[in-house]
């Protein structure tokens, strides 16, 4: 069985597809420079919802109901639904499951619990264990905000290392169908603790473990930086991309000009969000958004996600404890 | 790279932090919220008594004012821009119960609003009252004053 390549690859040979996708956002999302890319930008973050965490919930079932009326599908036929979420014990994506009745596999991994269902899916379709895999994530400015952060009306002034969370909801559809793009390859990145504790600046504590992970997916497939027309990294932000590069300089890596970052640029310039977006919902978007559309307008061919987390809870922060982080990579070929 | 090798790699490349430009509106905002103080206590004492009565009246006065923009959300686009002269201010104190008050009110009013709304306000409550404390033990020892 050669679907391990190298030390830590998947190899998806069956050819394993995105075939179906759906991605909300809310309104501050929709005034970013990546607005047309995403299916529904929500006329406000509340929905008519008493609580942001109902909310939070309401978009992710929304996402999930949306992406299977495109499919054509029932929940009914699909064997696995993964999804994950940034708040406590997950209970958006439990919630949001115990209105399917479906397998349900929640996961967390903070922001880059997208690309972690991503992998997992795949390697559920290649096992032939499934055939059609739910995946969906989702995030909310306010529910992110009272559990790692402040009340939300708090006189805090954010630093320029700052990450906002996005709020928003995405969910795709995993299959053999032949339409989308395939999922080709999975890194499943290792925890990387470089003892960074500043928790106002994330950025800086990921990019060693997107640099890792890269650095371990092209020894794996022989690849370089120049084999693949766009990596998008998940939500390091201006300071961790900052950082990313720096570390990639230092060993002369190549191809530099084709990394970009969801977090950094899902926000523009004119947005004051510190050092850009994050929040599980962030790459999710960026990724079915403004990466799938260009895979399918061939603007791109090859593409690598490399989705970031801080593994962090207030709790460990409050008792001084350093930042755990992880990336996974997913490559994607049109 | 070692992780001490890469924290002090991080530290060189931080964005510098805009320390004129805060200071100037820290400045200007805290005076602001000041000198609001003082035309309310200016008007107070034209109708109370004592001086102490009417820094009462223009405490409860400034808080009512903190409390009515945080319900209407300007606080924090306020002190996004002052800092601490948004937060330093007993208005920036009222802000703290108010915020935490609105988010919790969710969990409900008993163990949600009731138990956290001090969840900010409570350590300046705590270790001022402790100060407090300190400085006037001191103060009675030096001067003798009991």
């Amino acid at each position: 069985m050669g679907k391990r390549t190298g030390t830590r690859t998947l190899t998806f040979s069956r050819g394993p597809r995105i075939t179906s996708r759906y991605t909300l956002v809310g309104p501050w999302e929709g005034k970013g420079p990546y607005a047309l890319d995403f299916h529904e930008i929500l006329p406000d973050d509340s929905l008519g919802q008493k609580t942001a965490e109902k909310t939070e919930r309401l978009m992710l079932e929304k996402a999930i109901s949306k992406v299977l009326e495109q499919h054509g599908t029932s929940i009914h036929d699909v064997h696995f639904l993964i999804a994950g979420d940034l708040l406590n014990q997950i209970t958006t994506s439990s919630l949001a499951a115990s209105t399917h009745a479906v397998p349900f596999i929640g996961i967390y991994g903070a922001c880059s619990t997208f690309a972690e269902a991503l992998g997992l899916g795949a390697v559920l379709l290649e096992g032939e264990f499934a055939q059609q895999v739910l995946i969906g994530t989702a995030s909310h400015y306010q529910t992110a905000e009272r559990q790692f952060r402040y009340p939300i009306e708090l006189n805090v002034q954010h630093l320029r290392t700052n990450q906002v969370t996005v709020t928003g909801a995405a969910a795709a559809i995993l299959s053999f169908a032949e339409r989308g793009p395939r999922i080709t390859h999975a890194t499943f990145g290792t925890v990387v603790d470089m003892g960074l504790k500043d928790p106002h600046d994330m950025g800086s504590a990921m990019a060693p473990a997107a640099f890792r992970t890269i650095k371990e997916h092209l020894a794996d497939t022989g690849r370089t930086l120049e084999d693949y027309d766009l990596i998008l990294t998940g939500d390091l932000g201006k300071q961790g991309s900052k950082m990313l590069r720096l570390l990639m300089e230092r060993e002369q890596i190549k191809g530099l000009e084709r990394l970009q970052d969801g977090g950094s640029q899902i926000f523009g310039p004119h947005q004051p969000v510190g050092a850009g977006g994050s929040g599980a919902a962030c790459v999710a978007v960026m990724t079915l958004g403004y990466v799938l559309n260009r895979l399918e307008a061939a603007q791109v061919k090859r593409v690598l996600i490399v989705a970031t987390g801080a593994l962090l809870s207030a709790l460990t922060v409050l008792q001084g404890e350093s930042i755990p982080c992880i990336a996974h990579a997913i490559a994607l070929e049109q | 790279m070692q992780p001490k090798e890469y924290q002090q790699l991080v530290q060189e490349n931080l964005p510098p932090r805009p320390i004129v430009k805060n200071m100037l509106w820290a400045f200007f905002v805290g005076g602001i919220i000041c000198a609001i103080g003082q035309v309310v206590l200016t008007i107070a004492q034209s109708f109370e008594r004592t001086k102490n009565e009417a820094a009462a009246v223009t405490l409860a006065a400034m808080i009512f004012l903190g409390t009515i923009l945080t319900a209407l959300g300007v606080y924090d686009e306020i002190a996004e821009k002052a800092g601490a002269g948004a937060a330093v201010p007993i208005t920036g104190f009222a802000n703290t119960v108010t915020s935490a008050a609105m988010d919790f009110r969710r969990e409900g009013l008993l163990l949600g609003m009731g138990a956290k709304m001090f969840v900010i306000a409570g350590p300046v409550i705590v270790y001022g009252i402790l100060a407090g404390f300190i400085v006037a033990l001191i103060k009675s020892l030096v001067l003798g004053l009991f």
